[in-house]
């Protein structure tokens, strides 16, 4: 088995005096998707801050890609290959969507080709391409917010809640754009709450519970053991 | 064409556009539009303003960083004109190596500054560009042997920008080296500002955007905020200390009062609020509705005093010497009205 593209060993993360990851232990395989679930206030947005860096680990260590980079600045996280899509989507509202998708290409010019698949997996950024993002509905700027990170291949993309709030036929689009992401041999480590994407999605599951890491397998185990569901989330998958 | 020349940067709006050429056309055709001293001096206050508020915008409207010390930049710009024409002697070289090194000292100062401030809090960099500014201003009072002190500096300029050169006269008006200078301030003036809405409309000015809009996202794209946000400052820097060289080459004459000032600085912030954060054309509409507010509004209320003699109270409350007040209100209500800025106001169409 090749080597985990993201390895956490030991990362402990505070938040002003609040002590949120207690040693999380987390390898995410390359090439598929590990869903990172449990309950609410467990510790999920904030380990996928801090492996981008917006929150510095205070103990351990983050390997990217054969690199440590637990002391990278966040800029430098970013350019060695992470996207990170995060829960309260972040598009610069001011800007058109053109702009945003154009900031999200850092390497260079946005590839014509990408623009126009992401035009196919997201056909309402093709409508309002010169529109303001801050204009968009919620499911255009969660599609917006993707399609940035999108905007060019990353080796590991960190997706925070992306079908939070959003109606069925947005989540379906979502699903299927994740989908040829996946396909394309990305990378993906997701925090969802809706078990349906999540199994749908999933190759792989980490469940946390109060900062740390309780259980890892796959997501076809996890999803097909009610039992192990109860146990590790207090509900079934089943229920969703 | 047009266009191309804006950066792509449509003023948006009827109204605007209306004024903003309305503006350009009577600063173009001031010295004949407007005869006079008075109205001449106006008008090249009004250019120089503009470029200096628009630098200001660059830093506060596109960026996001509050600055205090944009008067200092202001002045060393000034300063070094002054000095090289004094040292150098008269010549367009003084007037050329001046402005450089001006420009070129601002930029070193905002590094410096942005270097120890703004990798920690965008905060951080108001309170030490506050005391900066406030120790510069001193430094410049009591240094007098190089800068003259309160008193400030007079210096020669090349004779052919000095009202004693003589062209003749066109449709009425004496062309002198003064409307020269003149010409100079506003077509400098002019680039000046179109070079600004160039940068902002950049690859650079979108990042800056996306900065002031969330440093975090823009961090997590991979941009380097900090670098950004410097490079934005010393930029800003050297086109305020351009500006200041062009009020210097203007007025003949630098002091702390007409460069350095808190004064000044908060004309500035208030020229940026009128007009419209943000959106560079209202660097031009806030610069020549405060300066002709500060130039006419006395006169203006004078006429008014005397025209309502009869009627109780109101001669006592236009009385000229109340001009302060009533620009403080006005500044309320435009405020009050414009939220955003006449720009803003003006581009949403209400």
């Amino acid at each position: 088995m090749s080597e985990p593209v993201l390895k956490l060993k030991g990362v402990e993360t505070d938040i002003a005096q609040y002590h949120i990851l207690k040693k999380v232990d987390l390898d995410v395989p390359r090439g598929s998707v590990t869903m990172l679930l449990g309950r609410n206030g467990v510790g999920k947005t904030t380990t996928l801050r801090t492996i981008i860096g917006h929150w510095q680990a205070r103990a351990g260590s983050i390997t990217f890609d054969g690199n440590d980079i637990t002391r990278l600045p966040v800029p430098d996280r970013a350019r060695a290959g992470i996207g990170f899509v995060p829960e309260d989507m972040g598009i610069f509202a001011d800007l058109t969507v053109e702009e945003n998708m154009i900031l999200a290409a850092i390497s260079g010019p946005l590839d014509a080709a990408r623009r126009d698949w992401l035009f196919s997996v997201f056909p309402p950024l093709r409508t309002f391409w010169n529109a303001a993002a801050g204009n968009l509905s919620g499911g255009q700027k969660q599609m917006l917010s993707i399609a940035r990170a999108m905007a060019e291949r990353r080796t590991l993309y960190l997706i925070d809640e992306p079908t939070k709030g959003l109606a069925p036929a947005i989540i379906s689009t979502m699903v299927g754009a994740l989908r040829e992401l996946k396909a394309q041999g990305a990378s993906i480590l997701m925090v969802e709450q809706n078990f349906a994407v999540a199994k749908a999605l999933g190759d792989h599951a980490a469940v946390m519970d109060d900062g740390r890491i309780v259980w890892t397998g796959s997501m076809a185990e996890l999803a097909n053991d009610a039992t192990l569901q109860e146990r590790l989330m207090g509900l079934s998958m089943e229920m969703q | 064409m047009l266009v191309k020349l804006l950066s792509g940067d449509k003023p948006r709006s009827l109204a605007l556009t209306l004024i903003l050429l309305a503006i350009l056309v009577a600063l173009a055709l001031a010295p004949f539009l407007f005869p006079g001293v008075r109205s001449l001096e106006t008008a090249a206050r009004i250019c120089i303003f503009i470029v200096l508020v628009a630098s200001y915008d660059l830093l506060l409207g596109y960026t996001g960083i509050v600055s205090f010390a944009h008067t200092m930049f202001f002045g060393l710009g000034a300063y070094g004109v002054a000095l090289a024409s004094i040292h150098m002697g008269r010549g367009y070289d003084a007037l050329l190596t001046g402005t450089v090194l001006g420009a070129l000292a601002a930029a070193l100062l905002a590094l410096v500054i942005a270097m120890f401030s703004l990798r920690v809090r965008a905060i951080f960099f108001a309170m030490i560009t506050l005391a900066v500014a406030s120790a510069v201003a001193v430094l410049v009072s009591q240094m007098s042997g190089l800068t003259g002190g309160e008193d400030g500096l007079n210096y020669m300029i090349p004779r052919e920008l000095t009202p004693a050169f003589r062209l003749g006269e066109l449709f009425g008006v004496r062309i002198n080296g003064k409307v020269l200078n003149y010409y100079l301030v506003f077509f400098a003036s002019l680039g000046l500002f179109l070079l600004m809405l160039r940068v902002v409309n950049s690859p650079f000015g979108r990042v800056l955007k996306a900065i002031r809009e969330n440093d975090f996202r823009a961090e997590s794209i991979g941009y380097n905020v900090v670098w950004y946000r410097t490079i934005a400052t010393c930029l800003s820097a050297a086109t305020a200390a351009v500006a200041g060289s062009l009020f210097a080459i203007w007025l003949r004459y630098v002091g702390p009062d007409t460069t350095l000032s808190f004064e000044i600085m908060l004309d500035i912030l208030l020229m940026v609020v009128i007009g419209g954060m943000g959106t560079m054309y209202g660097a031009v509409i806030g610069a020549t509705i405060f300066v002709l507010a500060q130039n006419y509004l006395q006169t203006l209320m004078g006429a008014a005093s005397e025209a309502t003699g009869g009627i109780p109270l109101l001669p006592q409350l236009l009385d000229p010497d109340r001009w302060l007040l009533w620009l403080g209100i006005l500044f309320i209500l435009s405020v009050y009205f414009f939220p955003t800025g006449i720009v803003g106001r003006l581009r949403a169409g209400r």
